[in-house]
């Protein structure tokens, strides 16, 4: 058994840096850290769906988009405030997502990757033909959040620790409603269906709600991502906001919570670092950087750190160090980048 | 004694070929059954109808008054009917003791009115795990385990599904010698301790025959013979079946 220690720390420490980042970073990383927050919530989503469940999405965006779109549309025609509309766009992409999580459950593996990244690819299209609603092509601007009176500091501020607010209740919530029972008929149902089915797990109920759930997250996400941009188009959401994400959550670590916030800092990062190393070509740094992280951490960048401190402290491993702990149906994901 | 579980007539068909035909047996409350053939003959199809992971084509299987064929597959663990794989089906990604905790899923309730339960279920696998002498495996990922003690595992996970029907699909299979004259002892024991009725698909004939009090033979689908050990065995065409004829 693990004791809860380390885990424990990790948590504080993570939520003191996440504290006084406003007070010792510059505005524009506390800007950054916004997109972090709903980049962390919308890739928990799919750690939820993909690691913990073995559905692979790769079409996320489209839920980050029914999400944005939900919000931006209540505020900007509406002029209701966000914290209608915030709860409103969760409530509005679970629904979308229990929807497709039912199709969902007539497709498995590569089928449901290409399922749910006609979703994403059709989602632009979709949102520029609704103008009335949407905005079309130019999409909609928005006002930006204001700071309550009784606020010391500025907007900016306030929409950072409102974002990070929101994203440790639903890693909260998260955590809460994986763990015990619920959570191992989730993996169970991922190791292996037929087993599970034969103990009593009911496919259709748990597969159903994780696809729920991680649209809900993924609608929260895409919510804040509308909010700090104070802006929504049709190119906000486009397939590649999907693909990122998917690379999100397994550079972060997919079978971990920590994976989502790891994996946010890094697709929200990793292309400013490789703009910086090749100005020519930042896709060909950013590509090799994949490459390399997949070759060396393929459990993650939260799997590889795990094993590094229990090497440092000495604790036995609790896997051999060279195998990816990546379940069956995400390792897809993993061996692409590899295959010749 | 009356009987647990009765298959009556019970037919399923692949395509062409007729993979169980017209099959019919008993298994009474509080006996080790045998269900042997040679390869082929439609022993793990029939469990696979009584746990309905495959739907026969006609007949019927009455489990405790309940008529089986009419329950989802997800249903089967809630009649308390829980069995091992032909090829080790464990949650390889997670540990003996997650394992062994879904075995009880059908058990609890699920949600907040769950999580009560929760130290309670805990509790009985980490028992189970012990009696089964693989309280030291609680912790570790199944995945790394060896082979028999994958097998202890699932074991493990269906008894603490708290089975009145307890199917072993062959127990022994790649085990080693000392491992299988254990098993014996085991599966009598966990009759016992268990209370569970157990119906048993196996290979190996110096175990069946020494476990079980009653056999049922099945051959290319069909039923052979029916009976206590002494009389299946001098059974001519059971005989004829193993032996093959030339």
């Amino acid at each position: 058994m693990r004791s809860n220690g380390p885990r424990l720390a990790a948590i504080a420490l993570a939520i003191v840096v996440i504290a006084v980042l406003p007070a010792i970073a510059p505005s524009f990383i506390v800007f950054d850290f916004i997109f972090v927050a709903a980049y962390a919530i919308a890739i928990l989503g799919l750690i939820v769906l993909t690691g913990m469940n073995g559905q692979i999405s790769l079409g996320h965006g489209a839920f980050m988009a029914l999400g944005g779109y939900v919000a931006a549309v209540l505020a900007h025609n509406a002029g209701w405030p966000y914290w209608i509309g915030v709860p409103l766009a969760a409530v509005a992409s679970g629904a979308f997502g229990i929807l497709i999580g039912l199709i969902a459950l007539r497709l498995a593996g590569v089928y449901l990757a290409l399922a749910t990244f006609s979703l994403a690819v059709a989602t632009p299209s979709f949102l520029k033909h609704f103008k009335s609603v949407t905005g079309g092509f130019g999409g909609l601007s928005l006002d930006t959040v204001k700071a309550p009176g009784w606020f010391p500091l500025d907007a900016q501020n306030w929409l950072y620790y409102v974002a990070w607010a929101v994203t440790g209740v639903v890693f909260l919530l998260s955590a809460l409603l994986v763990q015990g029972k619920f959570g191992r008929a989730l993996r169970a149902l991922r190791d292996n269906p037929i087993a599970a089915v034969s103990f009593g797990v009911n496919p259709y109920y748990y597969k159903t709600l994780a696809f729920g759930w991680s649209a809900v997250l993924a609608g929260i996400g895409g919510a804040f991502l509308a909010m700090a941009t104070a802006y929504v188009s049709p190119d906000t959401f486009t397939f590649a906001l999907s693909i990122t994400l998917l690379i999100g959550a397994v550079l972060g670590g997919i079978l971990t919570f920590w994976g989502a916030l790891v994996g946010a800092i890094v697709v929200e990062f990793l292309p400013f670092v490789a703009q910086k190393i090749n100005a020519g070509a930042p896709g060909v740094v950013y590509g090799v950087a994949l490459i390399l992280m997949m070759l060396f951490v393929p459990d993650g960048i939260v799997g590889g750190l795990q094993r590094l401190v229990r090497g440092l402290i000495g604790q036995p491993q609790l896997q051999p160090a060279l195998e990816p702990t990546v379940p069956p149906a995400a390792s897809i994901a993993v061996d692409q980048p590899s295959r010749e | 004694m009356a009987s647990l579980l009765e298959v009556r007539g019970l037919t399923i068909r692949f395509g062409g070929i007729t993979a169980l035909n017209d099959v019919s047996f008993d298994v009474a409350e509080g006996h080790i059954a045998g269900l042997i053939g040679p390869n082929g003959a439609g022993k793990t199809t029939c469990f696979n109808c009584i746990t309905r992971l495959y739907q026969p084509s006609s007949g019927q299987v009455v489990f405790q008054g309940d008529d089986l064929l009419r329950c989802a597959p997800q249903q089967i663990a809630g009649k308390r009917i829980a069995r091992t794989f032909q090829n080790v089906a464990l949650f390889d990604h997670m540990t003996t003791l997650d394992n062994v905790l879904v075995g009880g899923h059908a058990r609890f309730p699920s949600g907040l009115a769950g999580r009560q339960f929760e130290a309670q279920a805990r509790a009985e696998a980490l028992e189970i795990l012990d009696r089964l002498g693989m309280a030291q495996c609680a912790g570790r990922p199944v995945r790394g385990l060896p082979f028999g003690t994958r097998k202890s595992v699932e074991l493990a996970r269906a008894l603490m599904a708290k089975p009145v029907l307890l199917l072993l699909d062959e127990p022994a299979a790649g085990l080693s010698h000392e491992e299988v004259a254990q098993l014996g002892t085991t599966i009598k024991r966990v009759a016992v301790e268990f209370e569970t009725t157990i119906l048993m698909v196996e290979h190996h004939m110096q175990l069946v025959m020494s476990v079980s009090d009653h056999i049922i033979v099945l051959a290319s689908g069909r039923k052979l013979a029916d009976g206590t050990p002494e009389i299946v065995q001098q059974n001519p065409a059971v005989i004829e079946a193993y032996l093959g004829t030339v």
